[in-house]
């Protein structure tokens, strides 16, 4: 599949382009120019290299079209939620704001409609996850109807958690585009918390772009769980740009989808401040998760942590791709990387690479990758004192993934998540 | 209580375990000695249910049953308790945890109602006063990061709270100070009683002053080629094992 060939998969999408793009026209026109010209991941693209998602596409959708929206109710919503969390609720249907569901009464940020906005957000959207960025990042600035900016005023620390949900069905056509900017401004905290809810099991395609700013000293959470119906296929841009002081964590939780790929960069732009991801995938069947990572060190005295772990049963695979650059400023950096895997059965599939690229000469940088099996003298150990096979196996499976979930702070998330772990490796321990 | 009749055992295909008998009656305390390499823990692992050991020949009776036909699960749940040479640090799995799930599927295998957190505490901690272990450990991971005397420590006590009719300590005095020597050989005496019976496999003759067994057995390639009383092993400090391989080897012959 050469590039050119990949675009048609947007034919629908180039074709009924107006001459006018309306708002955020020159985005607009810079994304058509970068379609244009790089097209979707071509086969072999080194990138995608393990993802051939233009193939996925092909094969799911022959062309991609935007998908109606869905008459989603308050209960839906509700069924959504996260026990036990206190929660703003921002809501997305189809990619789209829906400013009706949502419920965010008496927050401390703000909202606005990223259309409706051009004259304040022009050279913020599209600033920070670049139109060149990759494949989708263009399709996305091109497709995106009613994406909403939040921002957190400087000083104001929310009180409580943001909940991004996600509702997907494809309705006549197959894609989703949501667009999200967070702007969290200087002295600022908050926690996001990101889910997708598959409405149904028919395919779709969700293509995500949020940008971040972490201004001076702003302290970010920001935790994703993807647990999205079993052809769901779904490509995540998430980029941040962390500035002085600030820290900025992650958290990613993949249960389950057709070709889930997730694109993180962090971007720590000053000194002081401090990038940690964190991710957990934990998946069967013939699910395909993919993480590509990247963080760019460019000041010194800046830091950044990174641990992927990854359980993979049946015929799942995995990848994990994680970059790290260190400018030739950026002295006396830390950065630290490690991917784990576990593979549960013969036909499960981990890539994994770690690429660093060190400009600078007085850094600390460790990395580290593994792919293993089931630790069969722990596993004996534990039965040998009459544990049962299968609760033994949960047992050191849920002891190597919950050391991801430990960096989730928000506890009711965090003990939804460890549920959702626990329903997976069945049994609680 | 046990009954080993011609036990073979091979690993990857190599024999280890050449055709082992043992007669262990409850009550009973039998040393099993011999040089490095001898299959010593190799008959331990058999009789615990590790499977890369392939039984070849021969048969294990316990308390009536078939032994080598149950799950390394069940035989503990019957009550055989294998205390290991090299216990496994097992991250992320805390010790409190671990013990009482391994605690209450015994109970339900026993049919016995499962233990509540206050009464598995009680349990708890009088079985480490037992063993003088440190609360501080059982509040980390398993074994992560204990030393060695800490570990054979540990495994005393699981086996203490496991309450097992049948225990085989696979060195466990073996790299042990004379003062966790007697902690751990008190302990093991405290569980003694007639219905019970205890397998200690040493390379040692000074743990048998602390644990006095009812028999003495020598393992060599495969085989108990001697068998006797206490005595023997004080012979064996004095002669080492050598006289007994060449005995084995002049018999072979
Ligand atoms: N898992 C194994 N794989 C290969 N060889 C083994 C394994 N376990 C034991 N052996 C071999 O079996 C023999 C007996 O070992 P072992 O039972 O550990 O002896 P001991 O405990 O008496 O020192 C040794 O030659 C050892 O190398
Ligand atoms: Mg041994």
């Amino acid at each position: 599949m050469t590039n050119t060939k990949t675009l048609r998969l947007i034919d629908t999408f180039l074709n009924g382009l107006s001459e006018d793009f309306g708002a955020f026209a020159d985005l607009k026109m810079e994304a058509l120019d970068a379609l244009r010209t790089q097209g979707l991941p071509a086969l072999k693209e080194e990138e995608y290299k393990f993802t051939p998602i233009s193939k996925k596409l092909e094969s799911t959708f022959g062309e991609i079209k935007a998908t109606q929206k869905i008459n989603l109710t308050a209960a839906q919503v509700a069924a959504a939620h996260i026990p036990g969390l206190d929660a703003h609720v921002l809501v997305f249907n189809n990619g789209q704001w829906d400013q009706e569901l949502s419920n965010f009464t008496g927050a401390e940020f703000q909202i606005l409609s990223i259309e409706e906005n051009e004259a304040n957000l022009n050279g913020k959207i599209g600033a920070i996850a670049k139109n060149d960025r990759d494949h989708f990042v263009p399709l996305n600035s091109l497709t995106f109807q009613e994406g909403i900016s939040l921002e957190i005023p400087k000083g104001k620390a929310l009180t409580k958690p943001v909940l991004i949900l996600h509702f997907v069905q494809a309705l006549e056509g197959n894609y989703t585009a949501p667009r999200t900017y967070i702007s969290a401004q200087s002295q600022t905290a908050g926690t996001f918390i990101e889910k997708t809810i598959s409405l149904d099991e028919a395919p779709y395609f969700n293509n995500v772009v949020t940008e971040i700013h972490v201004g001076e000293n702003a302290h970010i959470h920001y935790y994703r769980v993807q647990e999205e119906s079993r052809s769901g296929i779904t490509v995540n841009n998430f980029e941040t740009n962390i500035h002085r002081d600030a820290t900025f964590t992650s958290v990613v939780l993949t249960l389950q989808g057709d070709m889930l790929r997730n694109n993180l960069s962090l971007n720590l732009l000053d000194s002081g401040c401090e990038g940690n991801m964190y991710g957990l995938y934990l998946v069967n069947g013939k699910t395909h998760v993919d993480n590509h990572t990247n963080v760019d060190h460019t000041k010194p005295h800046a830091e950044s942590n990174e641990l992927y772990k990854g359980i993979l049963a049946d015929q799942s695979r995995g990848v994990f791709n994680g970059k790290i650059f260190v400018r030739q400023d950026a002295q006396k950096t830390n950065a630290f990387q490690q991917n784990n895997n576990i593979l549960l059965s013969e036909d499960a599939i981990v890539n994994t690479k770690p690429q660093l690229e060190i400009w600078a000469d007085d850094v600390k940088c460790s990395h580290g990758c593994t792919i293993g099996q089931l630790d069969e003298e722990a596993l004996f150990y534990l039965r040998a004192r009459g544990i049962g096979k299968e609760s033994a196996r949960g047992l050191l499976l849920y002891a190597f993934a919950g050391e991801v979930l430990e960096h989730i702070k928000e506890e009711s998330f965090r003990d939804y998540c460890i549920g959702l772990l626990q329903e997976r490796l069945g049994g609680s321990y | 209580m046990l009954s080993i009749k011609n036990l073979h055992a091979s690993v990857e295909g190599t024999p280890i375990l050449k055709g082992i008998n043992l007669e262990v009656k409850p009550g009973e305390v039998h040393a099993i000695m011999g040089p490095n390499g001898s299959g010593k823990s190799t008959l331990a692992s058999v009789l615990a249910g590790k499977e890369e050991y392939e039984v070849t020949a021969g048969e294990v009776i316990f308390k009536g049953k078939d032994l080598l036909e149950l799950s390394p699960e069940d035989r503990a749940r019957e009550g055989v308790f294998l205390a290991f040479q090299y216990p496994v640090e097992i991250p992320g799995v805390s010790s409190t945890n671990f013990l009482r799930t391994a605690v209450n599927q015994v109970r339900e295998y026993r049919g016995q109602e499962p233990l509540d957190a206050v009464k598995f505490l009680t349990l708890m901690k009088e079985k480490m006063k037992l063993v003088e272990i440190d609360q501080k450990l059982l509040s980390r991971s398993l074994n992560e990061g204990f030393s060695g005397g800490e570990k054979k420590r540990n495994e005393i006590f699981q086996m203490a709270i496991l309450d097992p009719s049948l225990s085989i300590l696979d060195e466990t005095d073996s790299g042990l100070d004379i003062d966790a020597l007697k902690v751990v050989s008190h302990g093991v005496n405290t569980l003694r009683s007639a219905d019970k019976a205890t397998i200690v496999v040493t390379h040692y003759q000074r743990l048998l002053d602390y644990i006095v067994p009812d028999f003495v057995h020598v393992l060599f390639d495969g085989k108990i080629v001697k068998s006797g009383n206490k005595e023997l092993a004080l012979e064996l400090e004095e002669k080492g094992y050598d006289w007994i391989k060449e005995a084995t080897n002049g018999a072979a012959v």
